[in-house]
């Protein structure tokens, strides 16, 4: 068990060192670099120069990458050029906004999900599957920014329950932002759920076949005992590693939803960045998802190591 | 609820699908502490079978006819609701893979309490211990550390001695086994089948066991089904089966075990069985069957009662006509015969106190001839009809169909069935020894006396030599003259038999017959006894039949061999051949190829 989860640990810190480089060097290799950017075509040479003597930028890349390494661990990410300040303090609220987005998607979406997907499984192929696997299926197809529009479309516009677009600032009390977040959050939940319950439904499928259920059926287990003793705990294991990737893909920044929403988050922050040149500001931002990412799944992988024997314990 | 003798009745079962069965038309009844066998390949239908008896149907599969009743009460078209208190409380599983059987995420220990919880009344900390003690009575080692370990991390013998515990724990009337010693070790399967016996002994639980193993039925069962492509094609008493079986289907699958005792390939049998698809309209071996007809291909047969409740789905009713091939070949076979006994059969009618009831057979179609000076052995259990035979061939038994012939220099004669209407050469030719002295020999007649009534009767030899040719008739059995003025009763048994042997050569005989002369003599001089009846054989040429139920002391006396088994000859062949290479399967278990488990 230690030993495992050591091992996952170390990958995930390896994981993490790999993406730094590759995120650093790669904006490196770019042509120009934040003062070129800053001051544009005219700048003549030595005020370029002026410009990487006070941002390091005369360092050689290696050195460069250490200090800029070592200050992220230290959670300074440098300035932002275009914006003239931390780029932690910028990155930090957008942050606190994408998790809120996030933490309502996935409180209201990941059970109604995998409650869908074992309803659907333990039906198969019958009328309430259908109704639950075609609306997946659907949801699964259409692109976010159609969904969302939709959204806007019956509940802002026709039915004017929720405000269409977000209009407050990012900066915005915690409370406004859960409020705002409602339409963005459903349209997540949307393409979401639809993953997951898919995923639970073939999984309970499965499992509703096994010899063990019928085994405990053959016990004289009563129909919700099997359920929930037998089917579901083993039905929702697999479904934790889609989970963990799914939470990876809503801290990520979800790019399009926040862009048609105009919701505050990361992603529409990463959007701005690229599209305002400013480099220091994508570098932190590129690296951020990584970790997200790496520890997302991470977190997936203990979790299932925790609440799957056969993975916790090894074979005598 | 219809009261039953039975603990478990299927009838006419039929499972399948849209267009296919895969149990098709299968009856039997299980009465309290049987144990009844199921044997087949896999696809044979076998576990589809078991579990329609829990109510339980495969993912489109239904129950199409018939019914499953235990206690009388029915199973199948219950809700799996209505059937929670019958499963695993009173009619229990062992699965055949209980690497699957078992939930991954629960522990063992969970998993055997939760059957305790749904059907005792026990409390948790009684259920706790109630699983140690389960688990050892499986002969799992360190129950409370098995208890605590997950299935996988158990091996498969292991979980399949933890499935059994589980199994056991609701404490079920009737017990079906599914494969149940598949994956285990020798000494293992050994043990479980033990424990399996006694819980059906002490506790009188009734088994149903799937196998494809008939050494594990063999084991654990009294009677057995022998099941092809859905269908039962042979069912009856385990010995019946294994011994005789009547099916080709079945004499197929005993020839395919290998056994230790039998040096060289099991013989397999070729194709495939047919795709319950796309059944054959006649019989379902008939595409592989080695014995088949033009009218098996027409259709299905029936099963058939072939034999004291042996059941065989075949056309030829194999048992009652199985041709005896006689493989030997010594010198006697070319040699004239001195009898021929065509097709014997005697029948004993049970006289009821209204009605005459149908002659039970006791020897059934027996045929068989023997050379001059030649040594038939008859071998069998008691009752296989051995004796009756000999009684027949004496005139003492009136048989109800058959003839003896009887060959003389040049004439052949038909022999009368009552001994009183033979004529009294027919008479001397042949001669009987019984079994046991004291009650063939007169015991108020002096042994002069005693020999010398075939001497007077046949030979009509003169008074005054009857004393030399008796005193001659003692010499070669190696009694002194001195016996010849003894009662019986001064004689110890092997001398009073040598005086029974005497005085069947009196009658100068061309046929002796032996009915187990030796059985009561000690074993001394049971090997002096046999020695003089092979040496007077030989030098009067005297053929002799001689019965026992002993086939080593057959073997060292006779030249051939006959193997009655039901009052039918099973086998005949040269003694050494069929005690080398016993073709019949009754021949194999008389002679120690008896079906076991390896151990």
């Amino acid at each position: 068990m230690a030993a495992v989860l050591l091992e996952r640990i170390g990958l995930a810190l390896v994981t993490m060192v790999i993406i730094a480089v590759v995120v650093f060097f790669a904006l490196d290799l770019m042509p120009g670099d934040a003062c070129s950017v800053t001051l544009g075509r005219g700048a003549s040479d030595s005020m370029l120069a002026a410009c990487h003597a006070r941002l390091g930028l005369d360092q050689p890349p290696l050195w460069r990458f250490i200090t800029w390494a070592g200050d992220f661990l230290r959670g300074d990410l440098g300035i932002s050029m275009q914006r003239e300040r931390p780029i932690a303090e910028i990155v930090g609220w957008r942050l606190r906004n994408t998790l809120i987005l996030a933490g309502v998607t996935s409180v209201i979406g990941i059970p109604l999900a995998l409650g869908l997907g074992v309803l659907a499984g333990l039906n198969p192929e019958g009328p309430l599957d259908m109704a639950i696997s075609g609306v997946a299926i659907f949801a699964m197809t259409v692109p976010e920014f159609i969904s969302g529009t939709l959204m806007i479309l019956v509940f802002s516009v026709i039915l004017g329950w929720a405000a269409g677009v977000v209009t407050i600032g990012y900066k915005a009390p915690a409370f406004e932002l859960v409020k705002a977040s409602i339409l963005p959050a459903a349209t997540l939940i949307f393409i979401l759920a639809a993953h997951i319950l898919r995923m639970v439904r073939a999984s309970v499928v499965e499992v509703m076949q096994s010899d063990f259920v019928q085994m405990a059926r053959l016990k004289g287990a009563s129909r919700r005992r099997v359920i929930w003793h037998h089917v579901v705990p083993n039905a929702l294991l697999p479904a934790i590693s889609i989970i963990g990737l799914t939470m990876a893909w809503l801290l990520g920044g979800v790019v399009i939803v926040e862009s048609v929403f105009n919701f505050p988050g990361l992603g529409r922050l990463a959007v701005d960045a690229v599209a305002d040149q400013d480099l220091p500001l994508v570098q932190a931002i590129a690296l951020l998802f990584g970790l997200i990412y790496v520890l997302t799944n991470l977190g997936a992988d203990l979790v299932a190591l925790i609440l799957n024997p056969r993975l916790r314990t090894r074979r005598q | 609820m219809t009261l039953s003798a039975h603990k478990l009745e299927v009838a006419n079962l039929q499972v399948g699908g849209a267009d296919f069965l895969v149990v098709d038309n299968v009856s039997f009844t299980i009465g309290q502490g049987e144990s009844f066998g199921i044997a087949g390949e896999s696809g044979s239908g076998k576990s589809t079978l078991l579990l329609s008896l829990m109510g339980m149907m495969r993912p489109g599969l239904k129950a199409i006819g018939g019914s499953v009743r235990l206690n009388g009460s029915s199973i199948l078209g219950q809700s799996d609701a209505a059937l929670v208190f019958v499963r695993g409380g009173k009619i229990a599983l062992i699965p055949q893979n209980p690497a699957t059987a078992f939930n991954p995420s629960l522990r063992i220990g969970a998993q055997i309490a939760e059957a305790l919880l749904l059907h005792s009344a026990l409390h948790q900390q009684a259920r706790a211990k109630r699983v140690f003690d389960l688990l050892e009575m499986v002969l799992l080692p360190e129950p409370a550390v098995t208890a605590g370990r997950f299935p996988h991390e158990l091996s498969g013998g292991q979980l399949q001695r933890a499935a059994i515990a589980m199994a056991l724990a609701g404490e079920p009337e009737v017990l079906l086994l599914d494969e149940p010693t598949t994956g285990l070790d020798v000494t293992t399967q050994a043990a479980l089948l033990d424990l399996l016996v006694d819980l059906r002994h002490r506790a009188k639980v009734s088994m149903v066991c799937v196998s494809h193993d008939l050494g594990v039925l063999a084991r654990l069962c009294d009677r057995i089904a022998v099941m092809y492509a859905g269908a039962v094609i042979e069912e009856g008493p385990l010995v019946s089966v294994l011994a005789r079986p009547g099916h080709p289907y079945t004499q197929a699958l005993l020839s395919s075990i290998p056994r230790l005792a039998s040096a060289g390939l099991p013989s397999p049998i070729e194709g495939s069985p047919p795709s319950l698809f796309d059944l054959p309209s006649g019989c379902c071996f008939a595409p592989r069957c080695a014995l088949v007809q033009d009218a098996c291909h027409d259709q299905r047969p029936d099963l058939k009662l072939a034999d004291k409740d042996h059941k065989i789905a075949c056309l030829r009713t194999l048992i009652a006509t199985a041709p005896v091939v006689d493989h030997s070949d010594t010198i006697f076979t070319k040699a004239a015969p001195i009898i021929a006994v065509q097709s014997l059969s005697v029948g004993f009618a049970k006289q009821g106190f209204f009605v005459r009831k149908a002659p039970k057979s006791v020897v059934d179609a027996v045929s068989f001839t023997l050379a001059k000076g030649e040594v038939l052995g008859l071998v069998g259990e008691s009752g296989s009809g051995k004796s009756t035979i000999l009684r027949a061939i004496a005139g003492l038994a009136v048989p109800t169909t058959g003839q003896i012939t009887l060959m003389s220099q040049n004439s052949a004669e038909n022999l009368a069935a009552r001994g009183t209407d033979r004529r009294l050469s027919q008479l001397r030719s042949i001669q009987l020894i019984f079994q046991n002295p004291d009650a063939s020999l007169n015991p108020r007649h002096r042994i002069i006396d005693l020999i010398a009534q075939p001497l007077l009767l046949y030979g009509r030899v003169p008074r005054s030599q009857i004393r030399a040719m008796a005193a001659n008739l003692l010499a070669e059995v190696r009694l002194g003259e001195a016996t010849l003025d003894l009662m019986p009763a001064q004689l110890s048994g092997g001398e009073r038999q040598r005086v029974a042997i005497a005085r069947a050569f009196a009658a100068k005989p061309d046929v002796l017959l032996c009915d187990e002369i030796t059985t009561s003599l000690d074993v001394s001089v049971q090997a002096a006894v046999l020695a003089l009846i092979r040496d007077l054989a030989r030098k009067h040429d005297v053929a002799a039949i001689f019965v026992s139920h002993d086939l080593a002391v057959v073997r060292s006396i006779a030249d051939r061999i006959a193997v009655l088994h039901n009052g039918r000859v099973v086998e005949i062949n040269d003694a050494q051949e069929l005690c080398a290479r016993p073709v019949d399967p009754y021949t194999k278990s008389l002679i120690g190829f008896v079906l076991e488990i390896p151990a």
